[in-house]
């Protein structure tokens, strides 16, 4: 249901401040840690807004009648609606807008890509001005809500008795889920980890997004009804065939593109020479920094890492949380065509980490023990577009450069697991590995449905959410269809 | 299903208890775990994840047998540091937090012809499961036991159950023959034509087998026992160059061709949380 426009409080609410006025206003900043203080901790570096700084930066919404902010989201959150619910104090009926239509806006709000999607098509930036900050109060209204202890627990259709599965427990199947629920479906997510999130926890560390919320939004999912089984991989555990047997109608695919790339260059499999995976994972999910936890991680002093993403943002930052004195990225193209969310290469830069572009590892150099000790660059320069219409880099011949380092962490993408999509007969795949869909996210076997990573091979949390929902939708009317 | 009939009634945490426990010797036991669904869909080779409690790694450990009446699955943990001291030291009647598989791909099983199997210490327990296939599949299996002295010699009447011969050799001549896996494997080829080997254990001794074995052009598969983390292809722990290729041993082994393992690599990275790990272990004590 969205929030109508023309309700009477929000027509007047509109009237209180001119609308050249309320584009006038400067946008609100975001309380964020110091720097210094921040890149020896694992707290959350953006602190959130206060109820004043959330109500005043809603003022800036001018609560279009064509709200442009929408397209750029991908799943077309009622943007207004929540904004000037925020704006007018009822922030957990804003909080109740959002989850319309995102399972995880708490989530969203702090990881969304905003300043290329919603906050992009504002009015605001197309005139000149910076755009509302649609993250940052999405962000608020979860979060107030949260806090509040008045978690709304959406109302579940009664219970039609009809079993569908989820496999992988990440933002695609998590929404997948709470849609599924609301309708009345028993619904159970397998996940192959001993804990549930999937990259929003093995991935994304706890200085932007703190694991309790994700627990919060999976809590929530059980007060549902739904039934989470960890440790359980789908396709070695147990295969679609035995659910099936088991009396399970329909499936979710979410089991995401887990898979870590390597660049195969000399000296890649030396000691200290680790996927962003493998590094997070330690540190996220096994909790390896702490001495309490049995799972070893090395603290590395010289840190290099490889790729220019989210991935590597993360893991040069949780480098230097872990005492590196330098912690570096490596990238091969400039700073321009980074795909890392602009937020995080500045949080990066003010942490103290170096920024080495234009520089492609060829060869990692080792110590007597196998330990990496060097590693060799050559260095670039920017050509002509390619095919993804960034500027492809060159080698420059003969610029190759030796740096010292202790640590490399590879962090150049990642491919989806074979398990699952290898163990349904007949499910067509990609050459990539990525399960092929239709638009209901419906695969080329009926009862198979897929969507998030699995089919676009690595995307964002909104695209895996808004997966989930369609998915959602499709399973409910292939299942009624049947009926 | 045994499984799904505790699932309904949410009483799921019943499950990964351990149901019992034999002590070998006192660095190496026998666990039966009670965990329905892998036992069910487990073969010779598979391996799990375990997790023992809330602060503990997820460690590798190979699935000796399994009984899928009782849905109970069995493991053979040699005490070697601090996650397998802590397994070694629960009772029946505990449960172990996390157990999940069964990983890795199963053993090629084939009637060969002649089949020499070759462990060496803790290395016998991952084996059990494929000398009894390679027996029920019709080889002539024939069983090098190695350790360094008697004690250490573990599941000598479960392997023999399946041998048609069982050599045991200690470095001490504390029992069976003095002397190296790699003699009792050579005494072998020397007496009678080999079609394969298999060889688990340490990685020194696999290689040392494979270099052997390579002389007399035996083809050989070795299961590699590298560092891991999740064991489902997510982290890149466990990979390892096999004929010039980086390969995962949790999801394309964790067996291979020996004669094309980099064996020297793999020891370097076996060792490579040794200091971290003999820090934290002095911590521990
Ligand atoms: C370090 C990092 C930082 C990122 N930062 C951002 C960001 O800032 N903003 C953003 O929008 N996106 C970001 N992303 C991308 C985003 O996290 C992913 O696109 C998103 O999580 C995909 O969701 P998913 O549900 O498809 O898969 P995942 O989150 O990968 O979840 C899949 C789950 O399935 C489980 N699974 C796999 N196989 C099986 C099986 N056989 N049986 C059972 N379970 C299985 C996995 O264990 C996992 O838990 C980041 C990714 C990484 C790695
Ligand atoms: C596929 C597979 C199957 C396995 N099956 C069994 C089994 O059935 N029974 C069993 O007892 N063990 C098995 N192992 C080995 C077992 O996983 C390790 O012994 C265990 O992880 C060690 O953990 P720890 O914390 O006790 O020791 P740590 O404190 O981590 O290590 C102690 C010492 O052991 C060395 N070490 C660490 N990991 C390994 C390893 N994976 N292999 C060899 N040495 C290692 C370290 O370098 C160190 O010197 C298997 C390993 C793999 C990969
Ligand atoms: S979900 Fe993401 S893209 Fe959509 S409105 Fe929220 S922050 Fe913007
Ligand atoms: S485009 Fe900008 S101003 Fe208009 S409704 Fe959306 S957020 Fe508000
Ligand atoms: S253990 Fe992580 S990929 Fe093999």
């Amino acid at each position: 249901m969205s929030e109508d426009r023309n309700a009477p409080w929000r027509d007047e609410l509109r009237k209180t401040i001119k609308a050249k006025d309320r584009t006038a206003l400067e946008r609100v900043h975001m309380n964020e840690l110091d720097p210094e203080y921040r890149s020896h901790n694992k707290e959350e570096v953006n602190q959130g807004l206060t109820a004043e700084q959330a109500m005043k930066e809603a003022q800036r919404c001018i609560d279009c009648a064509n709200p442009t902010c929408m397209q750029g989201c991908p799943v077309s959150i009622d943007i207004p609606g929540f904004i000037k619910n925020i704006e007018r104090g009822e922030f957990l009926q804003a909080a109740k807008v959002l989850k319309n239509t995102s399972a995880l806006p708490a989530v969203c709000g702090r990881v969304c890509p905003q300043e290329v999607q919603c906050e992009a098509q504002c009015i605001h930036v197309k005139m000149g001005k910076q755009a509302v900050a649609i993250g940052h109060l999405e962000r608020f209204a979860a979060d107030y809500e949260r806090e509040s202890g008045k978690m709304d627990i959406p109302v579940c259709a009664p219970s039609n008795g009809i079993k569908v599965g989820i496999i992988g427990a990440g933002p695609a199947g998590l929404s997948c889920a709470g849609d599924l629920a609301k309708l009345g479906y028993d619904v159970t997510v397998f996940e192959a980890l001993h804990e549930v999130g999937g990259v929003l926890k093995y991935g994304i560390p706890e200085f932007r997004l703190p694991n309790v919320i994700v627990d919060v939004e999976v809590e929530v999912l059980r007060k549902m009804g739904v039934k989470f089984i960890t440790d359980c991989l789908v396709g070695k555990t147990v295969t679609l065939e035995d659910l099936q047997a088991e009396g399970f109608k329909c499936f979710f695919v979410a089991s995401g593109a887990g898979l870590p790339n390597f660049m195969n260059i000399p000296g890649e499999n030396l000691i200290n020479v680790l996927s962003s995976n493998e590094y997070l994972t330690r540190v996220n999910l096994m909790d390896a920094a702490n001495p309490e936890s049995d799972t070893p991680v090395f603290f590395g002093k010289n840190v290099a890492i490889i790729g220019g993403g989210n991935t590597a943002m993360d893991s040069v930052r949780t480098a230097k949380r872990l005492g590196a004195k330098r912690s570096m990225i490596v990238y091969r193209r400039s700073e321009q065509e980074m795909p890392a969310r602009l937020e995080e290469v500045k949080h990066a830069k003010e942490e103290g980490v170096e920024f080495m572009t234009l520089h492609n590892p060829i060869e990692y150099i080792g110590d007597e023990k196998g330990r990496v000790k060097q590693m060799r660059l050559q260095k670039m320069e920017l050509g002509e577009p390619d095919a993804s219409g960034r500027r492809k880099p060159v080698e420059i011949p003969g610029a190759i450069e030796t740096i010292d380092v202790d640590m490399v962490i590879v962090a150049i993408g990642v491919s989806p697991n074979p398990i699952v999509p290898s163990s349904i007969k007949g499910l067509e795949i990609t050459k990539w590995h990525t399960i092929v869909v239709n638009e209901s996210m419906q695969s080329s076997i009926p009862v198979v449905f897929a969507g998030g990573d699995i089919v676009r091979g690595g995307a964002t949390v909104i695209l895996a959410m808004g997966d989930g929902r369609r998915a959602a939708a499709g399973i409910d009317a292939y299942l009624q269809n049947k009926k | 299903m045994y499984f799904w009939a505790h699932f309904q009634q949410n009483t799921i945490d019943i499950m990964n208890k351990i149901v019992k426990k034999e002590v070998f010797s006192d660095k190496v036991v026998r666990l039966d775990i009670e965990a329905p669904l892998i036992a069910k869909s487990r073969k010779a080779g598979h391996f799990v994840m375990v997790k023992v409690d809330e602060h503990g790694e997820r460690i590798p450990l190979t699935i000796a047998s399994s009984d899928t009446e009782k849905g109970t699955i069995t493991l053979v943990v040699q005490n070697v540091g601090r996650s397998s001291a802590k397994l070694c030291k629960l009772n029946e009647g505990d449960v172990i937090e996390h157990v999940v598989g069964p990983l890795g791909k199963a053993t090629h099983i084939e009637n060969f012809g002649t089949a020499v199997c070759a462990c060496g210490g803790v290395g016998t327990a991952p084996m059990l499961p494929i000398v009894e296939a390679l027996k029920k599949a019709g080889n002539k299996v024939i069983t090098v036991l190695a350790a360094r002295t008697k004690d250490l010699i573990i599941l000598e009447e479960q392997i023999r159950q399946y041998s048609d011969e069982v050599i045991v050799m200690t470095d001490d001549g504390s029992y069976g023959k003095k002397g190296l896996v790699t003699n009792g494997v050579e005494e072998i080829i020397n007496r009678e034509k080999v079609d394969i080997c298999v060889t688990i254990g340490p990685a020194v001794m696999m290689k040392f087998v494979s270099l052997l074995t390579k002389k007399y052009n035996v083809p050989t598969v070795a299961s590699l026992n590298t560092i891991m983390v999740d064991g489902t292809g997510m982290c890149g722990a466990c990979r390892v160059t096999v004929g010039g290729q980086t390969k995962f041993v949790c999801v394309d082994g964790p067996e291979f061709d020996a004669h094309q393992v980099d064996f020297d690599q793999m020891i370097a990275r076996l060792g490579a949380y040794k200091d971290i790990e003999a820090e934290d272990n002095c911590k521990a004590i």
